[in-house]
C-alpha cells in the first residue's frame, strides 16, 4: 500500500468511524431519555418527528444557539480548555478499537479499525500496546473534568470535580486490574490479537470468549469500575444534583455544556466498545449455518458488534432507571474494599491457572 | 521526519519545563509539567521503546500529576509571593547554571559506555521484552524498589491516620 493510498484509507476511516460514533453518542441521548420515560411510565421525547427522533437534532441547534455566557472571576483559559480536553480525551480511544476484520474493498485490504493496518503477511496488526494506551487516554480525562471543576470559581464545582477526581482515580485502579486477566490469558497488548484469541468455538456454536473462559468475575469488575469511570448512576457523585446542581459543569452553558455531555456519551460507549473487546470477543460470534448467503456472513461482525455495544449502552439507561445513587463513603468502601481485592484475587488465580497451562 | 519529531517535543519538554519555573499560578506551573511528562513519553516513543512511552503516561500524567491537581484544588492555592531574590543569585545565577551545566554534560560524555548517540528506534522495547528484563536480570533492583514503594505507602497511612488515643 503506497504512502498515498494509506492516507486516504486513513481519512475514510477516520470520517466514518467519528461521524457512526457522534450519530450513536446523539442517539444513545434520545434512548436513555425514551427508556427511563417508559420506564417511569411516560412517553419521553415525542413532538419533534415520529418517537421523537428529530429531538437530538434540535437539542444540537440548540446547543448552538444559545447564549454562551462565560462568569466573571472564572480562571478564563483553563475554563475553556476543559471542556474541549474531555471532549478530545473521550472521541480519541474510538481510534484504537477494532471494529470489524479485515475488509476488502477495490483491491485495498484493510481492517475496521483507525490504527489497524494489514501487514505484508496479510495478517492484520495495530499498536501492540492498544488497551495501554486506551487506559492512559481514560486517566487523562480526568484533566477535563477536574479542571473544568476548578476554573469554575464555584463551590459546587469545585466539590463536583474533587468527587470527581477521587473517584476517578480510585476506580481506575479495579478497572486496569480486571483486564489483567484477560491479557494474562491472551498474553498480549494488542486489542485486535485479543479478538484473535477469541474467536474459536466449543461444540461448534458456544464462542471462546473471555467471559465464558473463567473471566466473569473480572467482567462484573469491569462493569462496575466503568459505571463509575463514566460518572453513571448509582455512581454519578459527581454530578448529584440533589446537593451540587451540576457538579463539575455547573457554571458552562450552551455549547460548551454539550461538549462535557457529549464526552460523558462518547466515553460510555468506549467503555462498551472495551468491555466487548476484551470480554465477549469483540466482533466476532457464534457462526452461522452455512445455508446464509455470503453477503449476509460478510456483515455479521459488524451486527455483532453493534449488538453488543447496544446491549451495554442499554444495561447504562437499565440501571440508571432502577438503582438509587451510591453515598460517598460507600462508593469509597465499595471501590477499595470489595473490588479491588477481588480484582486482586481474580488476577493471582488466572496467574496460577495460566502458569499451570503453561 | 524522526528529527523534525524530536526537536519538536523537545522544544515543547524543554519550553513546558521553562514556564514551570516562571509561571506564577500554582496550576499553570502543575499544567506544565504534565506537559513535559507528555512531550518525554512521546521522546520515549521516538525511540522505540512504545511501553515504556504509555506507562510514562499512565503514570506520571494519568495517576501522579491528577494527585497534584487535586492538592491544588483541594487547598485552592493561590499566586506565588514572589521575592526580589537574592543579589548572589543575581550575579553568579545564569554563569553558573551555564558552568554546572557544561560540567554534567562532560561528565555524563566521559562516563557514558557508548561513544556515539543513540539512534532514533534503537530502544525495541514491547512490553514483554521489558518484563522478562525485570523479573530476571533487574529483579533484586525491581523488589528492593517495591519494598521503598511500599515503605512510602505505610507511611503515608501512618501520617494520615488520626490518632485514637486522644
Amino acid at each position: 500500500m503506497s504512502a498515498l493510498t494509506f492516507l486516504i484509507v486513513a481519512v475514510i476511516k477516520i470520517a466514518v468511524t467519528l461521524g457512526v460514533l457522534l450519530t450513536v453518542v446523539a442517539y444513545t441521548v434520545w434512548l436513555e431519555r425514551k427508556v427511563v420515560g417508559h420506564m417511569q411510565n411516560r412517553w419521553g421525547p415525542s413532538r419533534v418527528g415520529p418517537f421523537g427522533l428529530l429531538q437530538p437534532l434540535a437539542d444540537g441547534i440548540k446547543f448552538l444557539l444559545k447564549e454562551d455566557l462565560t462568569p466573571p472571576y472564572v480562571e478564563k483559559n483553563i475554563y475553556l480548555l476543559a471542556p474541549g480536553l474531555a471532549l478530545i480525551m473521550a472521541l480519541t480511544s474510538i481510534a484504537l478499537v477494532p471494529i470489524g476484520p479485515v475488509i476488502h474493498l477495490f483491491g485495498i485490504s484493510t481492517p475496521v479499525q483507525i490504527t489497524g493496518v494489514v501487514g505484508p503477511s496479510g495478517q492484520p496488526s495495530d499498536i501492540n500496546v492498544g488497551i495501554l494506551i486506551v487506559l492512559g487516554i481514560t486517566s487523562l480525562g480526568v484533566y477535563g473534568i477536574a479542571l473544568a471543576g476548578w476554573s469554575s470559581n464555584s463551590k459546587y464545582s469545585l466539590l463536583g470535580a474533587l468527587r470527581a477526581s477521587a473517584q476517578m482515580v480510585s476506580y481506575e485502579v479495579s478497572l486496569g486490574l480486571s483486564l489483567v486477566g484477560v491479557l494474562l490469558m491472551s498474553s498480549t497488548l494488542s486489542l485486535s490479537g485479543i479478538v484473535h484469541a477469541q474467536l474459536g468455538t466449543w461444540f461448534g456454536f458456544i464462542p471462546q470468549w473471555y467471559i465464558f473462559k473463567g473471566q466473569f468475575v473480572a467482567f462484573f469488575i469491569y462493569m462496575m469500575a466503568a459505571f463509575a469511570e463514566t460518572n453513571r448512576i448509582p455512581f454519578d457523585l459527581p454530578e448529584a444534583e440533589t446537593e451540587l446542581v451540576a457538579g463539575y459543569h455547573t457554571e458552562y452553558s450552551a455549547m460548551k455544556f454539550a461538549m462535557f455531555f457529549m464526552a460523558e456519551y462518547a466515553n460510555m460507549v468506549t467503555v462498551a466498545c472495551i468491555a466487548s473487546v476484551m470480554f465477549l470477543g469483540g466482533w466476532s460470534g457464534p457462526p452461522l449455518p452455512s445455508f446464509v448467503p455470503s453477503a449476509v456472513q460478510a456483515f455479521m461482525p459488524l451486527v455483532w458488534f453493534s449488538s453488543k455495544i447496544f446491549f451495554f449502552l442499554f444495561l447504562y439507561i437499565w440501571i440508571r432507571g432502577t438503582l438509587p445513587r451510591f453515598r460517598y463513603d460507600q462508593l469509597m468502601a465499595f471501590g477499595w474494599k470489595f473490588l479491588f481485592p477481588l480484582a486482586l484475587a481474580n488476577v493471582i488465580i488466572t496467574a496460577f491457572f495460566v502458569a499451570m497451562q503453561a | 521526519m524522526h528529527l523534525f519529531l524530536f526537536l519538536l517535543f523537545a522544544a515543547f519538554c524543554v519550553g513546558g519545563a521553562v514556564n514551570l519555573l516562571i509561571q506564577r499560578k500554582t496550576i499553570n506551573s502543575a499544567l506544565s509539567l504534565i506537559v513535559v511528562m507528555g512531550s518525554l513519553a512521546l521522546i520515549y516513543l521516538l525511540l522505540g521503546a512504545e511501553f515504556v512511552a504509555v506507562v510514562q503516561v499512565i503514570i506520571y500524567a494519568g495517576a501522579i500529576m491528577v494527585l497534584f491537581i487535586f492538592v491544588i484544588m483541594l487547598l485552592n492555592a493561590g499566586d506565588e509571593e514572589q521575592s526580589k531574590g537574592s543579589n548572589v543569585a543575581k550575579v553568579f545565577g545564569i554563569p553558573g547554571l551555564f558552568a554546572g551545566g557544561i560540567i554534567g554534560i562532560w561528565v555524563l560524555l566521559q562516563h557514558s559506555p557508548q561513544d556515539h548517540p543513540i539512534p532514533i528506534g534503537a530502544l525495541y522495547g514491547p512490553a514483554d521484552k521489558v518484563g522478562m528484563m525485570l523479573f530476571t536480570k533487574y529483579l533484586l533492583a525491581f523488589e528492593v524498589t517495591s519494598i521503598l514503594v511500599l515503605i512510602a505507602i505505610m507511611g503515608a497511612v501512618v501520617l494520615a491516620r488520626r490518632s485514637h488515643t486522644s
